[in-house]
């Protein structure tokens, strides 16, 4: 327990969850940039290089910031609340390490309470520049987001009642002692759920199009229409983080193998290049969704969403029943 | 001794009421206002005294009400509503003074207030049957009174204490049969001596009475099917009662529930607190969902108040059918959650009520479509909005994070039984506290984005002007609160526990640990909202210090404000933004089956030709679904049977004579 531990127990603690930090900020770019290739690839296309996210970044850093006059501080402030929250969830979840500092306040409903934060500061910014577009945005991903929340919960109560804490350093190391979990049907149901959820929460097709300027289609896109320079670069590194975490707590909640126990170099090193390979074949599996799926028309993704939730409550029940 | 103090306090906010009636013109609001919150304050500080020292303090006496007396008891469970009550009491008082500068009142509307404000503290002490229904009744009547306070200037006041008058009796009248029977049985009204007698009854009168005390506590705390009156009247009061009726009123039928449930009937069986539990997930649905489908500022609050309640309801039904199971220290969880839960929701709400009479005070309407851009003209209301808005959205570290998490560690542990049905409803709770939440905070982005933000959509909303001082400081006091609790939930809880065991009837482990940090004892999970704060606040400056050191390097420092693109235009106008409605549409499209909205659309078209319209006219109107398909009906029914009943009476003097003759008659020979 860290409440136990000595200062340098701390120290250590912190750097790991640093080191996570540094991970997941250049690793959620490199992901999306991967995704783009993959497809790109598989559509015939040569793509552009995978770190064109972070060749993104920097071009953005080097423009200027333009505010829409009817702003007010919630649209100065959203960028850096979106990129915070997520930094926080990210660095107390263990993800490279078992013990990451407050991971004992590492509660997944903390956790989702967080991307929440994320979300509905987003959306009031987009209802902050006055504008159509950002309203729109705003308007149609929280109601993805409202119904995609109680999905995620429950499908987090599943895991959750195996263990009999929702702590997520808990949740990890009961995996990591009972192998023989992966195969649990319970467990199964609440991957698809989780993984239907963690589609609609990074904004991939078939609930939204990324790269769509369309807008009949447009959900993030619409909302941080008025974002520009490095603020926009500020809203994407959130977007990719946020799209690297939750690939990460998907790995982390079902395959934690590999994870470092403690805070020897070399086993971060190893956690850390199994973190890499295990949120790779995630986004693997999601672009071939996206490659090999339409996207849905606005008002059939609740329907999907449903279903999410549906499967995350079978799941429970199916570990109530099991038991 | 602590009740003396407590006394006293009450008799200050009785002479509150008295300097609201009698006092001149100019100085009653302030009057009444000043010894009103005096009067709070001590309640409040007999009632800390109590929930700290965990001490029970008697007062009785034979005069004031005649044959029975007057008893009362103060109890560290009583305390906690009347901690909540005071706070709130002084917050109104205090914003009151300012909200009536602009609105001329009534000698009966500032004598009423005072006197609806002790009618609430006196609630949770009353301890017999006599006394506990005088107060029960005299609130409703002060709060009818207060509601029909602006009937003239809005008749849709008069509908909504219609429907208040209505259901609230109906209520009064359940709880009256329900403890008459109890005590009936016991031979005593007093609430002690009905406690030793009740396990006595058959569990048939038992379950009977709870049922009827269950109609009635739950008609007053506004829970689905019996909330109709509550979107009206808590919408169409005046803010300051508005805060007081959803922040302190509804709060008394959870205690009315527990009081008597758990104290009065011992606890009963595990399909009572099931019936409570299954109430509690209906409300808290259906509340989200009208709440997100709402564009009426205050009705979009007083929903979201059922939504609350519900979410309490759950937590007290977790915590009755998981005692009856015999999980003493999960049931103290559940019981805890439910009671900080109803703590977070009285200051926030209390504070959302204020901000929105605010609104409504200084643009003259709370259709939030007509809203718009109010932050930059009354930047303190739009901020303490804000705050409050996050915390009934449950984001960290706020206040209403803290008690849900709470609420879902108790629903989550509680699966350690192994009643299934207990399971399943279990499973319902966390259902209906998951989709809430996401509910929740789309309902109050759409309230402060589409009120706050953006530009206003009307001259009014953009010629509003900020706020009385005392109108501010009102709303901070309540603001405050939603921070504090939310930060350090840990110091406060182990007082709150106290009312929870009193609550329970009896001793029950302690299920928090105090601390900085909020952690359960004897379980596994555990947050510490200081250190999550902490956290938040160095990447919060971490991510500006880059975006500064960036913006150095870049092409030009400063960000600049330009008009918004207007796709090549040079005009955006606000018709442009979306709308409250329109930011509802996906949720109303997906609950479309629950809220069953009414379309109508008008196209006339030009004359020359049929092909090309003139005016599209759409209205869309949202009501309540349940009082259309269950209350209508029943109303219609009722208006049937008054018809046919009308027809015996004419108005003629003969026939009623006749009527009194054969009624004699009748009863003759019967008793012969």
């Amino acid at each position: 327990m860290i409440a136990s531990a000595s200062t340098s127990g701390l120290g250590a603690a912190i750097g790991a969850s640093l080191l996570q930090l540094v991970v997941v900020v250049l690793g959620g770019p490199l992901l999306m940039g991967l995704m783009v290739k993959i497809r790109a690839r598989a559509e015939g296309r040569k793509g552009p290089p995978i770190r064109q996210p972070l060749l993104d970044l920097r071009k953005l850093a080097g423009k200027e910031r333009i505010h829409s006059e009817h702003t007010s501080v919630v649209f100065v402030i959203t960028p850096l609340l979106l990129v915070a929250s997520i930094a926080v969830a990210i660095a107390i979840t263990p993800l490279v390490t078992t013990s990451p500092v407050l991971g004992r306040s590492a509660d997944l409903f903390v956790i989702v309470f967080l991307i929440l934060t994320g979300s509905v500061s987003l959306a009031l910014a987009g209802l902050d520049s006055g504008t159509a577009f950002g309203g729109m945005g705003s308007s149609r991903a929280m109601a993805i987001g409202a119904l995609a929340e109680p999905a995620l919960l429950v499908a987090m109560l599943a895991l959750s009642i195996q263990v009999r804490s929702s702590n997520l350093p808990e949740i990890v190391s009961a995996t990591l002692a009972h192998p023989d979990w992966i195969a649990n049907p319970e467990r199964l149901l609440a991957f698809v759920a989780l993984l239907i959820v963690v589609i609609a929460e990074t904004g991939r097709i078939p609930v939204d199009n990324p790269s769509t300027h369309l807008e009949l289609t447009m959900v993030h896109e619409a909302m941080i229409l008025e974002y520009s320079g490095p603020e926009l670069g500020l809203v994407m590194l959130g977007q990719a983080m946020r799209l690297g975490f939750l690939f990460a707590l998907v790995a982390d909640l079902f395959f934690p193998w590999g994870i470092a126990s403690n805070s020897n170099p070399a086993r971060l090193l190893l956690g850390i290049v199994l973190l890499g390979t295990k949120t790779t074949i995630i986004a693997t599996g999601v672009t071939l969704i996206e490659i090999s799926t339409a996207k849905l028309r606005l008002f059939r993704v609740p329907e999907l969403l449903t279903g999410g939730f549906v499967l995350a409550v079978l799941a429970v029940v199916t570990g109530l029943v099991a038991r | 001794m602590t009740v003396h103090l407590y006394l006293y306090g009450l008799a200050l906010i009785l002479a509150g009421a008295l300097a609201g009636t009698l006092l001149p013109a100019r100085s009653r609001v302030s009057g009444a206002a000043l010894l009103g919150s005096i009067g709070c304050a001590m309640t409040l500080i007999a009632a800390t005294r109590t929930l700290l020292d965990g001490q029970t303090s008697v007062y009785q006496t034979s005069t004031v009400l005649p044959f029975t007396g007057v008893h009362l008891l103060l109890d560290p469970f009583g305390a906690l509503f009347i901690v909540v009550t005071a706070v709130l009491g002084i917050a109104t008082s205090l914003y009151g003074v300012g909200y009536a500068r602009k609105i001329q009142k009534s000698r009966i509307e500032t004598g009423m207030f005072p006197l609806f404000l002790a009618c609430l503290v006196l609630v949770p002490v009353a301890a017999s049957v006599v006394t506990f229904m005088v107060a029960w009744e005299l609130m409703a009547a002060t709060s009818f009174l207060l509601l029909l306070a602006e009937h003239r200037s809005r008749p849709e006041a008069r509908d909504a204490a219609q429907w208040y008058a209505a259901m609230t009796q109906f209520g009064a009248a359940a709880i009256l049969i329900g403890l008459v029977v109890l005590a009936a049985h016991a031979g005593s009204q007093s609430f002690a001596v009905i406690r030793l007698h009740a396990p006595g009854l058959s569990l048939g009168v038992r379950s009977t009475v709870f049922l009827l005390v269950l109609i009635g506590f739950a008609s007053k705390a506004g829970a689905v099917p019996l909330h109709v009156w509550l979107p009206r009247a808590h919408a169409e009061a005046a803010s300051p009662v508005s805060a007081l009726m959803s922040g302190a009123m509804v709060n008394l039928g959870i205690y009315g529930i527990i009081r008597v449930g758990n104290g009065l009937l011992g606890g009963g069986v595990l399909w009572w607190w099931l019936v409570v539990l299954a109430i509690g997930v209906a409300s808290a649905l259906y509340g989200a969902v009208q709440a997100v489908a709402s564009s009426d500022l205050k009705r979009l609050l007083a929903f979201s108040t059922i939504d609350n309640i519900g979410l309490v309801l759950i937590g007290v039904g977790a915590a009755g059918a998981l005692a009856d199971t015999g999980h003493r220290l999960l049931a103290a969880l559940a019981m805890l959650a439910a009671l900080f839960h109803l703590t977070n929701h009285a200051a926030f709400k209390g504070c959302l009520f204020l901000a929105a009479g605010s609104v409504q005070h200084a643009t003259g309407t709370r259709d939030l479509d007509h809203l718009g851009g109010l932050v930059r003209r009354m930047p303190a209301t739009a901020f303490l909005f804000g705050i409050a808005s996050l915390s009934i959205s449950a984001l960290p570290p706020f206040n209403g994070f803290a008690s849900e998490w709470l609420l879902f560690q108790g629903l989550l542990h509680g699966f350690a039984t192994k009643n299934s049905i207990t399971a399943v409803a279990l499973l319902a709770g966390v259902g209906a506290l998951a989709l809430t939440g996401g509910l929740t905070a789309a309902a109050f982005v759409k309230a402060l984005g589409i009120g706050f933000l953006g530009q206003p959509r009307t001259p009014e909303a953009s010629t509003a002007h900020e706020v009385a001082p005392s109108m501010i400081s009102g709303m901070v006091l309540l603001a405050i609160p939603c921070v504090v609790l939310g930060i350090i939930p840990g110091v406060v809880l182990p007082v709150i526990s106290r009312a929870t065991d009193v609550g329970l009837g009896g001793t029950f482990p302690r299920s928090v640990q105090s601390g900085l940090g909020l952690r359960l004892s004897g379980l596994s999970g555990m947050i510490e909202p200081v250190l999550l704060l902490l956290a938040l606040l160095s990447a919060l400056i971490l991510a500006w210090g880059v975006l500064q050191l960036v913006a150095r390097h870049s092409a030009r420092g400063q960000a600049r404000s330009v008009e918004a693109w207007g796709s090549g235009r040079a005009l955006l106008t606000p018709k442009m933004e979306y709308t409250a409605t329109s930011f509802a549409e996906p949720l109303q499209r997906v609950f479309v089956d629950v809220l069953r909205p009414s379309h109508d659309a008008e196209v006339t078209h030009v004359a020359e030709s049929r092909y090309f319209e003139h005016e599209i006219n759409y209205r869309l109107q949202i009501d309540d679904a349940i009082e259309r398909s269950w209350y209508r009906p029943l109303i219609r029914y009722v208006m049937a049977w008054g018809n046919i009943a009308r027809r015996v009476q004419n108005g003629s003097t003969h026939r009623y004579l006749a009527f009194g003759f054969i009624a004699l008659v009748v009863i003759l020979v019967v008793l012969a």
